[in-house]
């Protein structure tokens, strides 16, 4: 089963391979994860698709809470949330292709962000199953190279993961304190 | 508290104070190139922490375990950058898996020259990342306070375990202003919610055979007293994990012993016939409950423990109680009923009587010669409960795990989940540091063999331990997993080793003595707990005796080895 987990960590020596290295420790199998800062600089947050059963998912959220430089954790679900994910795929063109990938990206919204004699670089948004049925389109056709960005996803209306807060280390009252 | 007045300090003074503030009064370490400013820093506070050279960093690492486990207080250890941390490796690596508090500090070369392949770099923190519950790289000298702070913090919060701080070196000369502040709180835990609370409280109430399962967790929370409550009011009986055992008294009755691999019958077997299990700061690891899948029982499951990860990772539990695990444990023994289960004392009667009786068959095989039991009768008629019992890994350590009579929590040091071996000498001197208890460390010829450099720091340091060398010339351990699965194929195991272990003890400054009969060890083991040296004692026992009951790997409950061949 397919699983989005948002996660805000804070913006810290490592924390990356914090993160990456939770998976590869405890045998977790990651399709996609996505990193960015947030509104506040101290934090960033980090988008992992999963796919794995109920256990592995019930795992990497407890052990990822575990981390110390991990403030959140949430499990998206999967109807109410938007996820979006860029794609930019180059594809070879020849006078007989060329009209097909052009109506093929206009009716994908695609946008073609690069042009050259013999490439084309294609700019695609969408959740993923736009991406995977784009490409499946243009396969044939003949894919130079693609890179995407994984998923990015928020809940829709107003459900939100709460930002954290810094907090200051608390200090234990001293003996004289109680005289 | 008034407010303290900033005060300009370099990198290593600040550490040092940090320290202080902390209420740190002992360290163990190593000195070196990429620390000599730490270690400048530390002479010049003399008188107001005490620092323990030990012989390698590994031995230093493990005596900062050694005092934590002895105290509950958070060990401290140092080393300089390069080797000097990775030796301190398996011992953060033996904390971690037994969830024990530790903060290590270690240099490193400095900032500019970090990712060069300078001399005696290396990234510390990378390595230690899975096997510390927190690490720390420090760039500037305006965190490096916070940082100690907060890595005390995490050591000793929740599920204690190791948090390393690595300290380059320019970051120790850097100057900035330092403000002293009080010892850091643990972070608060969870208390779980009542109407879980409600549940496990039912199903100990309607439970016709009731076992309680304990773990290091119960030692952390420190709930002797709740635990003999509980099985007193609904009539249950007590089994541990290797790291359960200095839980609570092993003079109470109701107290079957170590359940598992190399456990007591009783235990394990109560462990399997119980209808409803209490299980408490356990992770039901395969050494203690058999292989996931193998095992499946039909008992109701009720799981403590402070680390929600660990309910159900290994098991699924009917009712899982995440946070502090003395709230939850003392709120459902106030909803608990006064039982008694007539059948279910039969019936662990009958256990005993079971495990006597494979127990007394070794015994009487063996005859008159000085085995593993007639050992620990000594040892337990000798000692008393405040002795720091410490073991390394072996066949020793599950022989200890059997017979040893403890009294007082924190009177035991062994390494569980990691199984080090070695792991004894440093945790020897570490203890004694922490509480001036004496210890008893029992090992092996192969543990022994593998830190004995460390009988120079207690030669040094006046540790008054008195080691138990039990000699059989073999990996006593892995040596019997050949005898009883590859067919007596003994694959280096055998060690054909001359030491002269008495010779040995002496050259490095301690007393020693050899004993091969019941009377001749009685004798030397007296001698020994009187002397203010360490005494080690070298005694041979049989190459061939065994750890039974055995629980074979991979295996069921149910088929325990309880006879040799």
């Amino acid at each position: 089963m397919r699983s989005v987990i948002a996660v805000y960590v804070e913006n810290k020596y490592g924390v990356l391979a914090r993160v990456s290295g939770l998976f590869m420790r405890k045998g977790f199998n990651i399709d996609s994860l996505t990193v960015g800062e947030t509104d506040d600089p101290n934090y960033s947050r980090i988008t992992i698709t999963l796919n794995g059963d109920d256990y592995a998912r019930e795992q990497l959220i407890q052990q990822l809470k575990k981390l110390h430089n991990v403030k959140r954790v949430k499990l998206l679900d999967n109807g109410q949330s938007v996820e979006r994910e860029l794609m930019l795929v180059k594809i070879r063109h020849t006078p007989e292709t060329r009209t097909e990938i052009m109506a093929a990206s206009e009716i994908y919204r695609a946008k073609i962000v690069d042009y050259s004699t013999d490439a084309l670089t294609i700019e695609v948004t969408g959740d993923p199953s736009k991406i995977e049925a784009f490409l499946e389109i243009m396969r044939p056709l003949g894919i130079i190279e693609l890179c995407r960005t994984g998923v990015v996803a928020l809940e829709r209306g107003r459900q939100m993961l709460e930002q954290p807060q810094v907090s200051e280390l608390e200090i234990e009252d001293a003996e004289e304190d109680a005289t | 508290m008034k407010a303290q007045q900033p005060i300009q300090k370099n990198g290593s003074e600040i550490l040092i104070e940090t320290l202080i503030e902390q209420g740190v009064t002992d360290i163990f370490g190593y000195p070196g190139g990429q620390v000599l400013h730490i270690y400048d820093a530390l002479y010049q506070a003399e008188g107001r922490i005490r620092h323990i050279l030990t012989a390698h960093e590994q031995g230093a690492a493990h005596a900062a375990d050694g005092y934590a486990r002895a105290t509950g207080k958070v060990g401290v250890v140092i080393a300089t950058s390069g080797p000097g941390a990775t030796n301190l490796v398996t011992g953060i690596a033996t904390a971690m898996l037994d969830s024990i508090p530790m903060v290590a500090i270690t240099g490193n070369v400095a900032t500019s020259l970090v990712g060069r392949d300078s001399f005696q770099e290396v990234n510390i923190t990378g390595i230690t990342m899975p096997i510390t519950k927190h690490n720390y790289f420090v760039t500037d000298v305006r965190d490096l306070a916070d940082c100690i702070r907060e890595a005390f913090q995490i050591a000793k919060s929740g599920r204690p375990g190791p948090v390393l701080i690595d300290i380059p070196k320019d970051v120790q000369q850097a100057l900035c202003l330092f403000t002293p502040k009080g010892v850091v709180k643990r972070l608060g835990e969870r208390i779980a919610p009542g109407s879980d609370i409600e549940r496990a409280a039912e199903l100990l109430r309607n439970a016709k055979r009731p076992y309680l399962y304990i773990g290091g967790g119960a030692v952390s929370a420190g709930i002797t007293d709740d635990i003999i409550q509980m099985a007193e009011t609904i009539d249950a009986y007590i089994g541990c994990t290797l790291m359960g055992l200095s839980a609570f008294p092993h003079s109470y009755d109701r107290f079957l012993g170590m359940q598992g691999m190399h456990g007591k019958y009783a235990a394990s077997r109560a462990y399997r016939e119980a209808d409803v299990i209490l299980a408490v700061g356990v992770r039901f690891s395969d050494r203690a409950v058999g292989e996931p899948g193998q095992n499946p029982h039909t008992a109701s499951v009720i799981h403590l423990d402070t680390d929600i990860s660990e309910i159900n990772k290994n098991l699924t539990a009917d009712v899982g109680l995440v946070g502090n695990i003395e709230s939850s444990f003392s709120r459902i023994l106030a909803k608990c009923e006064p039982q008694c289960h007539p059948t279910w004392q039969k019936k662990i009667l009958s256990f005993r009587k079971q495990g006597r009786a494979i127990m007394e068959q070794q015994e009487q095989l063996a005859g008159d010669t000085l085995t593993p039991k007639k050992l620990f009768d000594i040892i337990n008629a000798e000692k008393d409960d405040d002795t720091m019992i410490v073991t390394d890994v072996g066949q020793h350590q599950m022989w200890t795990a059997q017979y040893i009579k403890l009294e007082r929590p924190r009177r035991l040091a062994t390494s569980g989940g990691l199984g080090t071996m070695g792991y004894g000498m440093g945790a020897a001197i570490g203890a004694y540091i922490a509480c001036g208890s004496k210890p008893v460390l029992i090992t092996g010829d192969g543990s022994f063999g593998m830190n004995l450099n460390e009988l120079a720091t207690a030669v040094t340091y006046h540790i008054p331990m008195v080691i138990v060398l039990m000699n059989n010339g073999v990996l006593g351990l892995v040596r019997q997993m050949q005898t009883l699965f590859y067919e007596h194929r003994y694959a280096c195991t055998e060690l054909q080793r001359r030491t002269d272990f008495v010779k040995l003890a002496e050259a490095f400054g301690a007393r020693a003595g050899r004993a091969d009969t019941v009377e001749a060890f009685q004798a030397l083991f007296r001698e020994a707990m009187a002397s203010d040296m360490p005494f080690l004692i070298d005694t041979q026992i049989d190459p061939n005796a065994l750890v039974l009951p055995m629980l074979p790997p991979g295996g069921s409950m149910d088929h325990l080895i309880t006879t040799i061949g």
